[in-house]
């Protein structure tokens, strides 16, 4: 499990598409805290990459370093070759970040009017507002609009400056499924401008559905990375459910099972490939019934490698 | 690999002085029209030393105090109260809000120069520190006996307009230190004992002595000593002395308002 792990970390990536920024073995903690360790993470320009990992797991940590709103503790980032503090390289970059709280008395074209006069070379406000689908709310009071308007307009705030690079630090967080794909929408129509999108989510479904490429992290270390079929087919494999009078201990040893789980009468298995395994299963117990296989989906993949990221550190503690 | 990736460089954009002049503009309007918005504050800061000069300085504006009318005496201190009442809230409190719920941040992120965003917090807190001691001038002239001449007025409302600037940056140090719903709390703990110490409510002169001393290190005793002086009361102290205090206390400020700037580029919010 682990060996095809790492042979996923070593995936090609498109050498002739310039990068835009990147991580080089960064690290960050707070106090005893340690958000971030030792990151190596390249951005390509015109690429949509999803961050995923659980909460806490260091996606917004590492999107602050990008930014140059926090500074790494080891290792260096860079964005358009240069320190992300340098304030010439955000003039290329748009941002929506989690915030508890936008000024609520200012009208939806004034916060983009205000914005927009930060970029040199801005979009018409018309056309920003048209892109993320504020025209109707413009001359409402954030404080009036409902949650998935609000994420709409801090979307504008992000695009307003026509940036290269975009970062979204959990875009979608709050919003029904109406308003997400609604935003989905809007970042794909970035990524055919030409721009190049960098998103964070716990979403699985958000990464499947937008992303060229997947960076799952936990615990502040990169634990997986590819396109989000790879990670699907790496991590999770098929799933299979039967009603079989075989122990448990004994399926959980037959190969290609990756786990094993007793769900009232039947038998939950997850296996990197059903059909050698289901051969097995059938070899040994004939009166074997109510065989169900299904592909497992992001969200398990994504389960499955937290869990055994987890494990690893586990057994390495009690070593 | 990073080797032969091809990276694209930062190109470097200057920003244009008129563009620049645009953003600090642009900056400085939406923070008023913010401010304006908000009848807590608004309300509040224009209401309450316009309230108290109605109540004490027109009520009984007859009386004399340190040789002038009360309505005249009360004119420099209620000016003095609310012009840092004016820019205490104006800067302190609304960046300790945005600065402790991550709107801060998402300026930061932004290409827009930090110093726009305090200087438009100390621009409105100006305006807003004008248009109480405007109107508590025109109160004074037209209700409260209060003679003065042009000159003499143009002078109180400078002298008093431009003593914002201190308050402004405890303000920052506020803005900085205090948490988001703490701020406005803090900056009456500060605001209101340091308006009685530096006999803002009750003249100078009736202050215990050991406030009194308290009194010589705080610039709202300063300020209203100046106001005072062109009313033609007060205790006639050096102007050099009182600029000095207050300078003095601005610097200290910046200082401490830095040391929060600083502290905060290496900070998580959430």
């Amino acid at each position: 499990m682990i060996a095809t792990l790492e042979q996923n970390w070593k995936l090609p990536l498109s050498t002739t598409r310039p990068v835009v920024a990147c991580l080089d073995r960064v690290s960050k903690s707070y106090g005893t805290v340690t958000a971030l360790h030792d990151i190596t993470f390249r951005l390509q320009a015109g690429e949509l990459v999803a961050v995923l990992g659980p909460n806490g797991a260091g996606k917004t940590t590492m999107i602050r370093i990008l930014l140059g709103l926090a500074h790494a503790s080891h290792g260096t980032a860079r964005l358009f070759s240069s320190d992300p503090e340098n304030r010439e390289a955000r003039t290329r970059v748009g941002a929506m970040l989690q915030v508890g709280k936008v000024p609520e008395t200012l009208l939806v074209h004034e916060h983009i009017d205000l914005f927009s006069s930060y970029y040199p070379n801005p979009l018409p406000i018309s056309e920003t507002m048209s892109i993320a689908g504020v025209k109707e709310i413009a001359n409402k009071k954030f404080g009036d609009l409902s949650g998935g308007q609000r994420q709409r307009v801090l979307f504008a705030l992000a695009i307003c400056g026509d940036p290269d690079l975009l970062f979204l630090d959990e875009p979608t967080v709050g919003l029904d499924v109406e308003a997400r794909r609604m935003l989905w929408a809007e970042i794909r129509k970035m990524i055919s401008r030409g721009k190049t999108v960098l998103l964070t989510t716990h979403y699985l479904e958000e990464a499947d559905a937008l992303a060229d490429r997947v960076v799952v992290i936990n615990r502040g270390s990169v634990i997986a990375e590819g396109s989000p079929a790879d990670i699907k087919r790496q991590a999770a494999g098929r799933r299979i459910r039967c009603v079989s009078s075989l122990d448990v201990a004994v399926v959980r040893r037959v190969a290609g099972v990756v786990e094993v789980r007793q769900d009232r009468e039947a038998l939950e298995i997850r296996a990197t490939e059903a059909e050698p395994v289901i051969r097995e299963l059938l070899a040994r117990d004939q009166h074997l019934s109510g065989l169900e296989v299904t592909s497992a989906g992001l969200e398990d993949a994504f389960l499955a490698l937290t869990r055994n990221d987890d494990t690893n550190r586990n057994s390495e503690v009690t070593r | 690999m990073s080797a032969i990736a091809p990276a694209i460089h930062a190109i470097a954009v200057r920003r244009p002085l008129t563009r620049t002049v645009v953003v600090y503009w642009k900056e400085a309007k939406y923070e008023f029209l913010k401010l304006l918005r908000i009848p807590m504050y608004s309300a509040s800061v224009l209401l309450f030393p316009l309230m108290f000069y109605v109540l004490f300085g027109l009520a009984f504006g007859g009386q004399q105090i340190d040789g002038v009318r009360q309505s005249a005496y009360l004119l420099a201190t209620y000016g003095t109260f609310g012009v840092m009442g004016a820019s205490l809230f104006g800067t302190g409190a609304s960046m300790a809000a945005e600065r402790g719920l991550g709107w801060m941040q998402v300026k930061r992120a932004s290409p827009m120069p930090p110093f726009a965003y305090f200087g438009a917090k100390i621009a409105v807190s100006v305006v807003f520190s004008s248009l109480v001691v405007v109107l508590l001038t025109i109160l004074g002239l037209l209700f409260g006996g209060v003679h003065m001449a042009p000159l003499s007025i143009a002078r109180l409302l400078a002298t008093l307009i431009a003593g914002c600037i201190p308050f402004c940056t405890l303000g920052l140090v506020v803005g900085y230190f205090a948490g988001p719903n703490s701020a406005p709390a803090t900056i009456n703990l500060i605001y209101l004992p340091m308006s009685f110490c530096s006999g803002l409510w009750v003249p100078y002169l009736f202050l215990p002595k050991f406030v009194k001393q308290i009194a010589q290190v705080l610039p709202s005793y300063h300020l209203s000593q100046m106001a005072l002086g062109v009313v033609g009361a007060g205790r006639n102290e050096s102007s050099f002395w009182h600029c000095g205090i207050m300078l003095a206390f601005t610097v200290l400020c910046l200082g401490a308002a830095r040391l929060g700037f600083r502290r905060d580029e290496g900070r998580l919010y959430g």
